[in-house]
């Protein structure tokens, strides 16, 4: 296929999205590698070693091939003075659809991992309702489940690109930076149904969510919204919620900051004003260049990245190539997406694998010619509510640099002659 | 009766009928909760508000405290509360300073009651819950005594404990209900 023949869609290289629908992969580079079948074209194919010995048989639960090792989370170091806290990162730039493997789902605790016995675990509903109910995961499991795909996304994700003022952008990949976002099929029990037989009295605005963790950490959420799309989940992406992600249950509040989202969840509390657990005062809050500080801040920006090409990948050679990234909204689904290849100054709509994305991930690709020159690639996000992804300067113009949570503002990856691909401030 | 509703009919009909489930109509509660009382709740619910409740029987002063505190917390918080790195930083830090403001107990937190809930459920974050409630109220009097809000002398109980007014208990904005 030659330059003439693919619809110029933007500046710098990117070509209309309807490309990708029918285009030959076999003119694209990649991204971080040189490929080892242009490194010998004279090959003769034989057939391969493990077409000739039986492999091992079917195994009780399945792991990953030993050649997929980059897959991998990244933690911090333990911090003595805090054990069992911190978070792990997933490997965005690795992944590819919207779903977050269980083994990979971005993690963060408190004070660690609990080790629950399901059957020494309990439920209270309490406060203020009719009836205060205790139940056990035997009595949960009978339930009428829902199952929903969403995102979940920590508050201090993307927490870098807030810098300094003046200072330079961080070196990073999209994980390091950006890797405290997942996403999972939940199924579990709407709240609601539970709040309802408990029987929730009329003077009740809030709830109180503690974990059993060691931190019995606590966040108190809106009635209102406990009692719209907010689930007591059980399962993460068909199999029990991982030990790390709450097991056996979780609360699930679509859309929100991670935090709230209370895992190992054993309480519930009816009240009528919020507790004012120290992580909901002392820790994600936001605080306004005039000093206030806004509290309770839950819905999650509408925010996308590329994630290839991404931080610290390196491009092999001018040429064809497949922008993909990540988007989501935390008010509603994904609308669009368009991609920039010189800092913002024009865009071209990217394709959408699906444009169902509520309070989930939207996955999106477009194909860009590469000259082998210097360019800023971004990604900007629109959602359903009509909700833009602003700059980062756009962003902090807005909101100061004063708070150090919710940041959505477009990530700018810089390319450079060489190919290299680097975290930039743009 | 339409074709969809009577469809529906039949798949609620063979739900009940091949399986026995009693909760295919959703409106109907399900019902396997146990009533509990709140008095059997007493050591189970933590949960210690701005509003005062949930304040065990108890009470300590500063000067019970500060022993309880160089033992259980000053490892990680130092004799002073002045912290052994930027996340165990207990006082001083003025949310008017010039820059980036350092936010602690004395200078960001708008209630006591959190001291309390959150010392109580989750330090000495090497051993959570090891203290008793009288320690707890102690070790709460010592840290709002570092930060200069009470005298070593205040007695902390469930009735005063909510009542001590924090120097940014005006700095929070509640957003819970913008879109």
């Amino acid at each position: 296929m030659t330059d003439q023949e693919l619809e110029k869609a933007a500046a710098n290289g990117l070509i209309n999205r309807r490309h990708l629908l029918g285009l030959g992969l076999a003119g694209m580079g990649a991204a971080v590698a040189n490929s080892a079948l242009a490194a010998d074209a004279g090959m003769l194919l034989e057939i391969p070693a493990w077409s000739k010995t039986p492999g091992p048989g079917a195994s009780d639960y399945g792991g990953r091939s030993s050649y997929a090792g980059q897959f991998q989370r990244m933690s911090g170091a333990p911090n003595p003075t805090y054990p069992g806290g911190g978070a792990s990162r997933s490997p965005l730039q690795h992944l590819q659809g919207t779903i977050t493997p269980n083994g990979l789902h971005f993690e963060r605790h408190h004070a660690g991992v609990p080790d629950i016995d399901p059957s020494q675990h309990k439920l209270v509903i309490n406060g203020l309702v009719r009836q205060p109910l205790v139940f056990s995961y035997e009595d949960l499991l009978k339930y009428p489940m829902v199952s929903k795909i969403y995102f979940l996304e920590c508050s201090g994700n993307s927490g870098a690109l807030w810098g300094a003022n003046g200072a330079d952008a961080p070196d990073g990949t999209a994980q390091s930076i950006h890797g405290l976002v997942s996403c999972a099929e939940w199924t579990g029990i709407p709240l609601s149904t539970l709040l309802d037989e408990a029987g929730v009295e009329p003077e009740a605005r809030w709830i109180g969510a503690v974990g059993a963790d060691a931190a019995s950490m606590g966040r108190s959420v809106p009635l209102d919204r406990a009692m719209d799309d907010v689930l007591v989940a059980l399962y993460q992406n068909g199999e029990p919620v991982r030990p790390e992600q709450g097991y056996p249950m979780r609360l699930l509040v679509p859309g929100c900051e991670g935090n709230i989202s209370v895992k190992w969840l054993t309480q519930v509390k009816l009240t009528r004003e919020p507790s004012h657990f120290r992580d909901e005062t002392s820790k994600y809050t936001d605080t306004q260049p005039d000093r206030l500080s806004r509290q309770f801040t839950f819905p999650m920006g509408t925010k996308s990245l590329i994630t290839t090409p991404s931080g610290q990948m390196t491009l092999n050679r001018p040429g064809l190539y497949q922008i993909t990234g990540i988007a989501w909204s935390g008010r509603g689904s994904i609308r669009r997406v368009e991609v920039s290849a010189d800092g913002g100054q024009t865009w071209a709509d990217a394709l959408l694998d699906d444009q169902h994305s509520h309070k989930a991930l939207a996955r999106f690709r477009i194909p860009w010619q590469w000259s082998g020159g210097s360019a800023i690639l971004q990604s900007r996000a629109t959602d359903s509510l009509g909700n833009i992804q602003p700059t980062r300067t756009g962003l902090i113009n807005e909101v100061g640099l004063l708070g150090r949570y919710h940041f959505h503002g477009i990530q700018s990856w810089g390319v450079n002659s060489a190919g290299e691909v680097r975290n930039v401030f743009a | 009766m339409s074709l969809p509703n009577k469809l529906i009919g039949i798949l609620v009909t063979l739900a009940v009928s091949l399986t026995g489930f009693h909760f295919v109509s959703q409106a109907q509660s399900v019902g396997l909760g146990t009533p509990i009382s709140e008095s059997q709740l007493t050591d189970f619910d933590q949960i210690a508000g701005p509003d005062g409740s949930g304040f065990p029987a108890g009470s300590g002063t500063a000067l019970q405290g500060k022993a309880v505190f160089e033992a259980q917390c000053a490892a990680c918080h130092a004799l002073g509360g002045e912290g052994t790195s930027a996340a165990t930083v207990l006082v001083g830090g003025d949310m008017h300073s010039e820059g980036t403001p350092l936010r602690t107990v004395g200078s960001y937190w708008p209630y006591a009651s959190t001291v309390f809930d959150y010392i109580r459920r989750a330090m000495p974050a090497t051993a959570p819950k090891s203290l008793s409630d009288v320690e707890v109220y102690q070790v709460t009097a010592y840290v709002l005594y570092l930060n200069g809000i009470i005298d070593q002398y205040k007695v902390l109980n469930s009735e005063s404990l909510p009542q001590i007014e924090m120097p940014n208990k005006d700095g929070f904005i509640d957003h819970s209900q913008a879109q």
